[in-house]
């Protein structure tokens, strides 16, 4: 990592302040090597051809054109493709998805690779594939939730979701003195990081040298070597900077393999990147989902069940149910809970962790499902939700670890003015005379923790140096983990040089499910208390020490120096200390993950409350979204910067769930129609307005020893249904589909 | 991407006379360039014509019109002191076209000329008559629908360029020079119904240059009530749903003559003639522009599932005459064109 690291002022500890990225500048001055930005002298471009058509079998190539391009050096196709030692259709790690390698003739989704073209430039390789020119077999495709047969499924660890059922539902429903059943559905979304996938790879032997952005080191030299029949340590993966993963670069895809193969069978090296229209297809999705909530109170407002099924779409050759309906339990205090899942095979490509997967489609439903309930009974949306607040886990009746989710609800109400919102739709207009309508929703995660270690060395001149295969994805994890390091070694920032981004180092775990700061911080955290407690052995030791014999009290570290604790009268300097001890290093180890004990004592989660305002043309329909207030409680806050920018992020994802996000798909041949950045849209900087974040304050005990929950994705989670509910309170008309779109609205 | 000649011709002359079957000319490239990666292009010959002299101006001629060159970047036309006091719905069309780094890209002669953005027209695979006349029309088959005016069994593609919408309504006239010499086509009859032969999209020839438009004297006398509005599905960097291009002379009160144009409705913008004859001579008022733009609309069918169309389309037109009789702004709106333009938190980041 270039040095990049500003001077700060710094008050006290490391942690807590708001120290801009490390990285930044290297980022923004174009110093920071991204994967494709690597080509080793005599590479080989990759270039694969997508399938244009959904479904159905490649009939011709025309491979002898394609050859004869100049420059094309290979044409690899089913018929001549060199064999992988691991079949594509296993899984050989926890997080594994099978993919198409060019097995064979059959197409399953549109952009399903079915050849791959090398050559000495990128634009002959491009020119190959175009050459090549595929003729089809066209079966009809199946892309519509309603095309294809419903299935249940035994669950599975990744991908297929246990139901959970607590109480008795039925009942519930019986009880219910007022109840809703209503069902939403949720388009199909591509992740569509800044940085498309990409590969750079070369041999050397049996070794494997990897550059590519990966949102989890270990796991994806693993996955790679199995296909490769070589031991995982035999893989090298640099991945420095990730231009943005959202879940799909944890997991190694076909493309990726396809590259490998490509390097190895060519005994040169490879790069291949995707074209934006390339991610849509091979490197996983969200997949739609149809979700019928079924709620029952008592008189009161007492939710006596919240009934959540979810039909989620996943490819024809594996299982991703987008967990959704699971986003019911854990949160509202229900008599009874069900949350089921069913899915349906379509001719798209496998489904994917993407973006709170399951939580924000999930929360999209229910958090509108809850207003409606709301309206229902003619009560604030927000009095409803406090009606129904859970004390502890639902279902289970665990206590929370922390939950602070009443503060968040009273300051985000504070700040959005939310008491004066009046209770029917269609009660408000601006200056301008467009309509305005106020929603809320609750935000909801889960903070997991993966498992990963980490190592710290305390050098003779009292600096460090830690390492942990840490990934940046853009989150700030270079900078919010070496503030943890630092603070575990008490010394200032700049005092520690921080190692992350390369499978050489020690196994960071996973960078999602919102846990890699809490996961490898952990493990920073406990590798640099390793060294001090090294550290103050030694000195303890040490006659000529003023800490020696102090041992048995016990030691703080800060600014460089040991302290006896309770005595700030007694110190030593790390260098000193380390000097007269001969002037070795003193190195520790550390590794974190949650104990099961620890998981079974709590439930443990990340709150919110999001306050979203649209604005809504009476006539024109168009929408905007002019104020969202998202308070969020989510343990210790490492680095508030950061985490601003993490929740901000967050509800501009929710946003663009909420307004804009759709995969559109041809009927006839299956392919995405609008795969390209002009025609899926993102908010741009004019639809994001009036963002405020607020965090509010939760000391955890129990999570992990920092008290550090995750801010990644809760943002997204609880924004989208606000906005929905807003835009009814706004026109008085529930659009039970996301994105919501103009022509949802025209009509009245 | 097929290989092609590429050449940067130094003057027009050079330009017409390198020009054969098989040759584009080059712009700012925003649009064709595009095409030509998809491969839905496929030129042997690309003509960059950005070095040509003499058309980057913008000049008031004696009579009182506005002479753009046709190499006039999207962006200086729309910063331009004359477009602001004489033409201002035609700055508010260009400032809600694309980003601001494609509009500094793009030239006059680029925007008038763009292709429908119809996923299929871009996508060299699918069937489409007017990439490649004859194979049939699978955005049809897909049903959702585009045009709602002036489409055919054979295309129902929209033309999306924002600028034209402005310059139909204000009788601007593109000026052309080919190899037979200049000649002028007015920008109304400039882009073509698609009818049975969808691929030919324009009344120029084959061979033939765009050098600039003008905008005639009388296109001034628009200006104090002249608006463009845009329904898109994001605040901004999004192609028009529907739009409209509506200017009003006021005289004592009462509308002397109306202009207005409807944008992304057809393969042309639409000039709403009809309409404009109903307006003519009436006091402004909301049940007024209500029953013009029902007349502009009175026309329009649906070409798919996009009924909704005609209504917002027609939504669209009445408001953008609000808006004209209302007055231009004394400044362009931070979001140009829009119906959130008012909004006083937003610094012109569209
Ligand atoms: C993502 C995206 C979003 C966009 N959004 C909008 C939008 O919201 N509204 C909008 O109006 N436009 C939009 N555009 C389109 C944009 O306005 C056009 O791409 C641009 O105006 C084309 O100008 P150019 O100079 O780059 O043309 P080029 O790409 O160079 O050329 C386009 C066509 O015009 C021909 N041509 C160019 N100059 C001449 C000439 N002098 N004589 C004859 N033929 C000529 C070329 O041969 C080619 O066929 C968008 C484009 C993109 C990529
Ligand atoms: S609508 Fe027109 S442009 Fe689109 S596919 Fe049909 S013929 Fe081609």
């Amino acid at each position: 990592m270039p040095d990049t690291l500003d001077t700060h002022v710094r008050f006290g500890s490391n942690s807590g302040q708001p120290i801009t990225r490390r990285d930044g500048r290297a980022k923004v001055t174009g110093g920071a090597t991204f994967a494709a930005d690597n080509s080793p002298d005599s590479v080989l471009h990759a270039v694969y051809v997508p399938a244009t058509i959904a479904r159905g079998r490649v009939t011709a190539l025309d491979t002898a054109a394609a050859e004869a391009h100049p420059g094309v050096t290979h044409v690899v196709t089913p018929q001549n493709r060199p064999p992988l030692q691991g079949d594509p259709s296993d899984k050989p790690t926890m997080f594994s998805f099978r993919f198409e390698a060019l097995q064979d003739d059959t197409v399953r989704y549109a952009g399903q690779p079915i050849a791959l073209i090398l050559g000495e430039t990128l634009e002959a390789a491009t020119e190959g594939a175009r050459l090549l020119n595929p003729r089809y077999e066209i079966a009809t495709p199946r892309t519509g939730l309603d095309e294809a047969a419903h299935y249940t499924f035994d669950p599975d660890a990744f991908g297929k979701p246990a139901d959970t059922v607590h109480g008795d539902p039925e009942a519930g429903h019986a009880a219910a003195a007022h109840s809703v059943d209503v069902t939403y559905e949720t388009a199909p979304q591509y992740h569509n990081a800044m940085e498309t996938h990409a590969v750079v790879a070369s041999w050397d032997g049996d070794r494997l040298s990897l550059d590519m952005p990966s949102q989890a080191l270990s796991m994806t030299c693993a996955g790679i070597a199995y296909y490769f029949g070589i031991p995982a340590e035999n893989v090298t993966l640099r991945s420095p900077y990730l231009g943005g993963g959202f879940g799909s670069k944890a997991i190694p895809t076909g493309p990726y393999v396809l590259a490998v193969l490509a390097a190895r069978m060519t005994g040169r090296p490879v790069k291949m990147m995707l074209t934006r229209q390339q991610m849509f297809g091979p490197v996983g999705h969200r997949g739609q989902t149809r979700q019928r909530l079924r709620l029952g109170t008592d008189a009161e407002g007492r939710l006596t069940v919240l009934d959540h099924a979810g039909l989620s779409a996943t490819s024809t050759f594996d299982d991703f149910i987008e967990p959704a309906a699971n986003a019911s339990q854990g949160l509202y205090a229900a008599g009874a809970l069900r949350s089921t899942h069913s899915a349906v095979r379509l001719d798209v490509g496998t489904p994917g962790p993407m973006r709170a997967p399951g939580e924000a489609s999930g929360s999209a439903a229910l958090e509108c499902a809850m207003d409606e309930m709301a309206e229902t009974l003619g009560m604030d949306p927000l009095e409803f939700r406090l009606r129904n607040y859970a004390e502890t886990e639902p279902g289970t009746g665990k206590p929370f670890s922390s939950k602070a989710l009443r503060e968040c609800y009273a300051q985000g109400a504070e700040r959005f003015g939310w008491a004066d919102r009046p209770l029917q739709p269609g009660q408000m207009r601006d200056a301008d005379g467009l309509r305005v309508g106020w929603g809320m929703g609750t935000a909801f995660f889960p903070c997991p923790m993966f498992m990963a270690e980490a190592n710290a060395t305390l050098r003779a001149d009292g600096t460090a140096m830690v390492e942990t295969s840490a990934a940046d994805m853009g989150q700030g994890a270079w900078t919010a983990l070496a503030q943890i390091a630092a603070d575990s070694l008490g010394l200032p920032l700049d005092q520690v040089e921080f190692r992350a981004g390369h499978s050489g180092l020690p196994d960071a775990g996973v960078a999602g499910g919102s846990g890699h700061t809490a996961t490898a911080g952990s493990a920073l955290h406990a590798a640099g208390g390793d060294v001090i407690r090294q550290l103050g052995e030694i000195a303890a030791a040490d006659p000529d020490s003023p800490l020696h014999g102090a041992g048995n009290a016990g030691f703080t570290a800060r600014d460089g120096r040991l302290y006896v604790a309770g005595d700030d009268s007694r110190s030593d300097a790390f260098a000193d200390i380390l000097a007269r001890a001969g002037g070795a290093e003193v190195s520790g180890a550390g590794s974190a993950s949650r104990a099961p004990e620890a998981a079974e004592a709590h439930a443990m989660n990340a709150h919110g409350a999001v306050f979203a305002e649209v604005k809504v043309d009476p006539d024109l329909c168009q929408m905007r979204v002019t104020r969202l207030v998202g308070a969020f409680a989510a343990g210790r806050i490492i680095n508030p910067r950061l985490a601003e920018s993490q929740l901000y992020g967050g509800m501009i994802w929710g946003l663009s769930f909420a307004l804009h996000e759709e995969a559109r798909h041809d009927p006839a041949r299956g392919h995405i129609v609008n795969a390209d950045l002009a025609g899926y849209h993102v908010p741009v900087n004019a639809d994001v307005h009036g963002l405020d974040v607020i965090s509010v304050h939760e000391d955890d005990p129990y999570v992990n020893a920092l008290g550090v929950k995750g801010v990644g994705e809760i943002g997204i989670t609880g924004t989208v249904g606000a906005i929905g509910n807003a835009i009814w309170h706004a026109t008085g008309k529930r659009v039970r589909r996301f994105p919501i779109r103009i022509d949802d609205l025209l009509g009245d | 991407m097929k290989r092609f000649d590429f050449i940067q011709p130094a003057t027009i002359e050079d330009a017409l006379a390198a020009w054969e079957p098989g040759a584009v000319w080059l712009g700012g490239g925003t649009n064709i360039v595009d095409l030509m990666k998809t491969g839905a292009m496929q030129p042997d010959k690309v003509i960059d014509i950005t070095r040509l002299p003499g058309l980057s101006e913008i000049e008031t001629l004696p009579d009182g019109a506005i002479r753009i060159g046709s190499l006039v970047r999207n962006s200086d036309l729309a910063d331009h002191p004359q477009i602001a006091r004489h033409a201002p719905m035609v700055a508010e069309a260009l400032l809600a076209g694309a980003s601001g780094q494609l509009r500094n890209a793009a030239t006059v002669g680029g925007n008038l000329m763009q292709r429908t953005r119809c996923a299929y027209f871009q996508d060299p695979t699918a069937a489409c008559n007017r990439r490649a006349p004859g194979t049939g029309c699978d955005a049809a088959q897909a049903g959702d629908g585009m045009a709602i005016l002036g489409w055919s069994e054979a295309c129902i593609a929209t033309n999306p360029s924002d600028f034209c919408v402005p310059l139909a309504a204000l009788d601007a006239v593109v000026e052309v020079q080919g190899p037979e010499g200049a000649r002028e086509i007015p920008v109304a009859a400039f882009h073509l119904l698609p009818g049975d032969t969808p691929d030919r999209e324009t009344d120029l020839a084959p061979g033939e240059l765009i050098i600039g438009v003008r905008l005639p004297a009388e296109a001034t006398g628009f200006a104090a009530n002249a608006r463009y509005l845009k329904v898109r599905d994001r605040t901004s960097y999004a192609f028009a749903m529907t739009s409209a291009a509506a200017a009003l002379r006021l005289e004592d009160g009462r509308i002397a003559e109306a202009r207005l144009a409807l944008g992304a409705v057809a393969a042309k913008p639409w000039r709403a003639t009809e309409a404009e004859a109903l307006l003519a001579g009436q006091a402004p008022d909301d049940a007024l522009f209500d029953r013009a733009a029902e007349a502009a609309l009175a026309g329009a069918a649906p070409s798919g599932g996009n009924a909704w169309k005609i209504d917002l389309a027609r939504r669209t037109t009445a408001r953008s005459l609000r808006m004209a009789a209302a007055g231009t702004p004394a400044e362009m709106p931070a979001l140009p064109a829009s119906p959130f333009g008012h909004s006083a938190e937003d610094h012109a980041h569209a």
